[in-house]
C-alpha cells in the first residue's frame, strides 16, 4: 500500500526480473540493457544504464555485504545499519539527506537482503550530482550515537513484530530456513532474532559499518536519462575521492550435504487456508554446479510457473486437489540457492495427497524426459517477460546489482538470453536429477488450530 | 501488509488519483515531452494515449465505473467474482485454453474491482497484439463462467475472505468502513462476504457483464508502441459491441459519520494493528490540491512527514505511520494508519491526536509548505518512468474531468496553494474531536469495546 522506508526486502521480487531479452531476430546477439561500465582507482565499480524515455535518473549503491556476513550472535545488524544510514554524517545533519530529497522531488529507499544493502534515489536528472555527493559523503562519515540506536531499534522490533510475529506464514518460513540450512548463513532471519536484534549496541554497529562500508566494496550503478560521459567525472569527483579500505573476503561455510528429509508443521489459530511447500537445495551463481542453472530456470517455468505449467494441470485441474500449485527457483545468490515447491491446498484436501502427487512428478518428468516443446515454450515466455522487465524503470540498475554482489557479472546478465535459448530437454532432465535425485528435502505445513 | 488484496488494490487506486491530482515539472531544465492524443474511433469509443516507441509493447487500462459497493444486499462479491473469473474462458477457448494462451504469450489480461469501479489492465508484446485484443474483447462480450473455474475461484475468494478476517490490519480496516458508512454500500467490503459469494450464480455473472460493463461508463488509457490509427481499429473491435449504457449509475451520497472514538477488538497478537480517519475532501473541490498539499506534510511523506518525525523518528513507537487523502465518487475521507507493539498503543494514539490538533489550529508552516511544493512539482516526471504508471493516470485524468492538458497544468495547481490557504484548508479539513481510532490487538491500557 505504502513502501515504507529503509525497509528489508525478501529477495523473492528479484529473481522475475532477472529475465531480461530483446525478443526480436537473432537471439545470441540481443543486448539486454547495454550498460557501460568503469572501476574507479580505489576499485568502487561503476554501471550506466542510459534509458531517455523521462528525464529522470535512479542512482543505487550497492554494498556487498549482507545478513548471511554476520558473525553468529548479531544477527539483524546488516538491517539495523542500514536504517541508522539515514542519520549524520560528520559534515550534514541526522535526516538532512531525506530532507533534501524531498525538496528536489525525489524519492529514496533501502533494503537489505543476505547478500547486498542497497540505497537508492529516484530523481530529476539535474539532480542528480546532489544525491551523488550526500551518498558518496555517507559511505564512510556516518556519525550516530547511542541515544538515535535506541529508538531505531524499536523501529525495527515493530517492523520484525509486523512482518513476522504477527504473521504465521511468516513464522512458519523463519522455521523453514533454519532447517533446510543446517550450517550456511541463510538460517538466520535477514532482519534478525528478536533477542540478537534487542542486544545490538552502539560499538557493534560501528565495528560493522567500519569493517564493510567502503569503496572497493561497493558497486554504483545509475539507470535513466545519463550518458557514461557525464557520470565518470561525477563518480570520480565524489566516489573516487575516498580512499580504498582493507581488502574484504566474504566467509561463508559451508553447508553439508543433507542426510534426512524434515518436517516443519505449524498449527495456528489464525490460519484458515492451509499451505503446503516443500524445499530442495540448488545451485546458485557462485554456489554447486552452477552448470545447471540455466536449465533449473527451464525446468521451474514448466514444472510450476503457470497456467501451462505441469503442476497446475496435475493439482489444480485434474486431480482437484489443490486452488494453486506451482514452484520457484532463482540462482541469484552468493551461497545455496533453493528449488521449492507451494501449494494452496482446496479446503478439506487430505494434506498427505501432496508428498505423493509431487514425487510422482518429479519421477516422471526424469524417467520420461520433457519435449522439446515444453522446452522452446518455457524459454519463450522467459523472454518474453524479459521484454516487460526491460520496459520497467530500476530493473536494469537491480538487476546487475544483485549479479554483482552475489557473485555473477555484467557479461553473465548480457548473455542470459543466449544461455537461455541454449537449454536442451536432456539438460533439463540432468539439472532435475542433481536437484531431486537421491538428495533430501524440507516439507512445511502450515495448518489451522484443531477446535478443542 | 496483511490487507486484503482487493481493498488494496482499492486504496491504491484511490492513492493514485490522489496523486494524479499534481502535476508537472517544476522549473526544471529538462521539459518533460508526454503529448496525450484524443483518439475516437469510428464507432465513437474514446481513449487517451501516449505513445512511447521505447519497447515493442502495448499497455492498457481501462475502468467501467461502478464496482463492489453496487453489489446488490446478500451478494456482496459479485462485482470481485466477475473481475476472477471473467478471464477463465471465453469464445470457443475453455479456462484452460484461455489461460494457457494468455500465459503462452506473455500477456497480462487481468481484472480488478474497487467500490466504484471494475477495472481491467491489459499489456501485450506488439507480435501478439491482434491476438491479445481478441482476447480482450472475448472475456468482455462472451466469458464462459463454467462451473469447474468458477468453483475454483469462488473457493479461493472465499478462503481469502476466511484469512483476512485474521488479519489484524484487515480487521481494524473493515471496522473503520463500517464505522464510517454504516449500512451504506461503502460501508461493505468489495471483496465479498462469505454468504454473498456463496450464493452467487451463473446468471448473476451474466447478468453483470451485460448490463454494467458498457459504453457509457468506459474510460480507457493507452500507452506504447502504437498509432492512434492502429488503436482506433484495436477500439472498435474490443469494445465496439458493447451495450451502449450501463444498468447502473452510482451509490447515494454519504458524509462519512466519525465520531472521534476508539474502538478495539481483541486480536491474540504482539502488534497492534492502528487504523485511523476522520472525514475527507472530494476531487472536485477546488480545495482539494490545498488538502493534497497538507496530506504531504501531515502523513502523506514518508521520511519528512510530521507523523513519521513524531511516531517513528523520534519515539521508535512504529514501523511505519502513514496518512492518506480517499476521495470516492459519492463520499471522502482521510485515512491513516500504524502499527505498534500492544504497550505503546496509548502512547501512538496521544501522539497521533496531538499533532492532528496542532496541525488543524496552525496549519503548516511556510517552510513546511515551500518543501511540500518542490517535493510534489518535482516528484511529478518520476510518474513518466513506466508505462502503467502512465496508463493509470490517463484514466484518471478522463474520470476527474482533468483536461487533456492536466499534465502540462497540474504543477501550477500546487503553486498557487498560498500560506493563506493551506491553514484555512487545514482548519477546515482537519477535525481532531472527529478523528476516530480502531484497534485490532490486545492494548495495554485500552479496554476492548468489542
Amino acid at each position: 500500500m505504502k513502501i515504507f522506508s529503509k525497509s528489508f526486502w525478501a529477495p523473492i521480487a528479484v529473481s522475475l526480473v532477472f529475465a531480461s531479452t530483446l525478443v526480436i531476430s537473432s537471439i545470441a546477439d540481443a543486448k539486454i540493457f547495454d550498460p557501460q561500465t568503469f572501476t574507479l582507482d580505489n576499485g568502487m565499480q561503476v554501471v550506466v544504464i542510459s534509458n531517455h524515455r523521462a528525464p529522470v535518473v535512479r542512482q543505487m549503491v550497492w554494498y556487498k555485504v549482507g545478513s548471511a556476513d554476520e558473525v553468529e550472535g548479531e544477527s539483524g545488524i546488516a538491517h539495523l545499519l542500514e536504517h541508522l544510514m539515514f542519520k549524520g554524517t560528520k559534515t550534514t545533519e541526522s535526516g538532512e539527506f531525506s530532507k533534501n530529497i524531498a525538496r528536489n522531488g525525489g524519492q529514496e529507499n533501502a533494503f537489505t537482503s543476505y547478500d547486498y544493502t542497497a540505497y537508492f534515489q529516484t530523481i530529476a536528472k539535474d539532480r542528480l550530482e546532489m544525491v551523488m555527493k550526500y551518498e558518496a559523503n555517507r559511505m564512510t562519515n556516518l556519525v550516530i550515537t547511542a541515544e538515535e540506536v535506541v529508538p531505531e531499534r524499536d523501529v525495527v522490533l515493530e517492523e520484525r513484530r509486523s512482518r513476522v510475529d504477527n504473521n504465521p506464514r511468516a513464522q512458519l518460513g523463519e522455521q523453514v530456513n533454519a532447517t533446510l540450512f543446517t550450517n550456511y548463513p541463510y538460517r538466520r532471519p535477514i532482519i534478525g532474532w528478536e533477542h540478537e536484534i534487542a542486544a545490538l549496541d552502539l560499538d557493534r554497529i560501528l565495528a560493522f559499518y567500519r569493517k564493510y562500508y567502503a569503496p572497493n566494496n561497493a558497486v554504483l550503478i545509475v539507470e535513466g536519462d545519463v550518458t557514461v560521459e557525464e557520470l565518470k567525472p561525477l563518480a570520480e569527483k565524489y566516489y573516487g575521492a575516498i580512499p580504498r579500505g582493507p581488502d574484504i573476503k566474504r566467509e561463508r561455510t559451508i553447508e553439508p550435504p543433507a542426510r534426512a528429509n524434515k518436517r516443519v508443521a505449524l498449527e495456528h489459530e489464525r490460519v484458515t487456508q492451509e499451505r503446503w511447500n516443500r524445499s530442495y537445495l540448488a545451485p546458485s551463481y557462485s554456489y554447486g554446479e552452477g552448470q545447471h542453472r540455466y536449465a533449473l530456470q527451464i525446468l521451474t517455468e514448466l514444472l510450476g510457473g503457470g497456467a501451462s505449467s505441469r503442476l497446475h494441470k496435475r493439482l489444480v485441474l485434474d486431480d482437484k486437489i489443490a486452488l494453486s500449485a506451482g514452484s520457484f527457483y532463482s540462482p541469484d545468490a552468493l551461497g545455496p540457492a533453493t528449488f521449492s515447491f507451494y501449494v494452496s491446498p482446496k479446503p478439506g484436501t487430505d494434506m498427505s495427497k501432496f508428498d505423493p502427487a509431487i514425487d510422482e512428478e518429479l519421477a516422471r518428468l526424469i524417467q520420461d524426459g520433457v519435449t522439446k516443446k515444453e522446452v522452446d515454450d518455457a524459454i519463450d515466455r522467459l523472454q518474453n517477460h524479459a521484454a516487460f522487465a526491460r520496459d520497467k524503470f530500476g530493473t536494469g540498475a537491480r538487476v546487475f546489482g544483485v549479479a554483482l554482489t552475489s557473485g555473477g557479472s555484467i557479461d553473465e546478465v548480457e548473455s542470459w538470453p543466449a544461455r537461455i535459448a541454449e537449454v536442451t530437454p536432456e539438460a533439463v532432465v540432468a539439472a532435475a536429477k542433481h536437484v531431486f535425485q537421491g538428495t533430501f528435502h524440507v516439507t512445511s505445513e502450515l495448518l489451522p488450530k484443531p477446535q478443542s | 501488509m496483511g490487507m486484503n488484496m482487493t481493498i488494496r488494490k482499492f486504496v491504491r487506486s484511490c492513492v493514485a488519483v490522489t496523486a494524479v491530482g499534481f502535476g508537472v515539472a517544476f522549473t526544471m531544465q529538462t521539459a518533460l515531452a508526454v503529448e496525450v492524443e484524443r483518439v475516437i474511433s469510428d464507432k465513437g469509443i474514446e481513449a487517451w494515449l501516449v505513445r512511447d516507441h521505447s519497447n515493442p509493447i502495448v499497455t492498457m487500462e481501462f475502468k467501467f465505473q461502478g464496482g463492489g459497493a453496487l453489489d446488490p444486499k446478500g451478494k456482496e462479491g459479485l462485482a470481485a467474482l466477475v473481475a476472477s473469473t471473467i478471464d477463465e474462458g471465453a469464445g470457443d477457448l475453455d479456462s484452460t485454453a484461455f489461460q494457457t494462451a494468455l500465459d503462452d504469450r506473455s500477456m497480462t489480461l487481468s481484472f480488478s474491482a474497487g467500490l466504484d469501479s471494475f477495472r481491467g489492465t491489459f499489456k501485450t508484446l506488439n507480435k501478439h497484439r491482434d491476438y491479445g485484443f481478441e482476447l480482450a474483447r472475448l472475456a468482455l462480450k462472451e466469458a464462459r463462467f463454467e462451473d469447474e473455474p468458477v468453483e475454483r475461484i469462488r473457493t479461493q475468494l472465499i478462503s481469502r475472505v476466511n484469512q483476512n478476517s485474521q488479519s489484524p490490519n484487515y480487521r481494524a480496516s473493515r471496522k473503520i468502513f463500517e464505522l464510517a458508512f454504516g449500512d451504506h454500500p461503502y460501508g461493505q467490503s468489495s471483496s465479498g462476504t462469505v454468504d454473498g459469494l456463496g450464493a452467487l450464480t451463473r446468471d448473476d455473472l451474466v447478468n453483470f457483464t451485460q448490463t454494467r460493463l458498457a459504453r457509457d461508463n468506459l474510460i480507457i488509457g493507452v500507452v506504447g508502441d502504437i498509432q492512434a490509427d492502429e488503436l482506433k481499429v484495436y477500439l472498435d473491435k474490443t469494445f465496439g459491441d458493447l451495450p451502449e449504457k450501463a444498468s447502473s449509475s452510482g451509490v447515494a451520497k454519504i458524509e462519512a459519520s466519525f465520531t472521534g472514538g476508539t474502538t478495539v477488538i481483541d486480536v491474540d497478537v504482539p502488534q497492534s494493528s492502528v487504523q485511523f480517519g476522520q472525514p475527507g475532501i472530494s476531487r472536485d473541490n477546488p480545495d482539494f490540491y490545498a488538502a493534497h498539499v497538507l496530506n504531504y506534510i501531515l502523513g502523506g511523506g514518508s521520511f519528512v512527514s510530521r507523523l513519521y518525525q513524531q511516531v517513528r523518528e523520534e519515539r521508535g513507537l512504529a514501523y511505519s505511520v502513514y496518512t492518506y487523502l480517499m476521495p470516492l465518487d459519492s463520499s471522502a475521507a482521510v485515512m491513516g494508519g500504524a502499527g505498534t507493539a500492544n504497550a505503546r498503543v496509548k502512547e501512538t494514539i496521544d501522539v497521533i491526536r496531538d499533532v492532528w490538533k496542532e496541525f488543524a489550529e496552525n496549519g503548516p508552516t511556510q517552510a513546511e509548505l515551500d518543501d511540500a511544493k518542490t517535493y510534489l512539482t518535482g516528484a511529478f516526471p518520476l510518474r513518466f518512468t513506466s508505462s502503467d504508471t502512465i496508463a493509470n493516470m490517463l484514466v484518471a485524468m478522463q474520470d476527474d474531468e482533468l483536461g487533456i492538458d492536466y499534465i502540462d497544468k497540474r504543477n501550477s495547481y500546487i503553486e498557487s496553494v498560498t500560506l493563506k490557504d493551506a491553514k484555512r484548508v487545514a482548519n477546515s479539513l482537519y477535525q481532531p474531536e472527529k478523528l476516530s481510532f480502531v484497534i485490532a490487538g490486545r492494548p495495554v491500557g485500552l479496554s476492548a469495546t468489542e
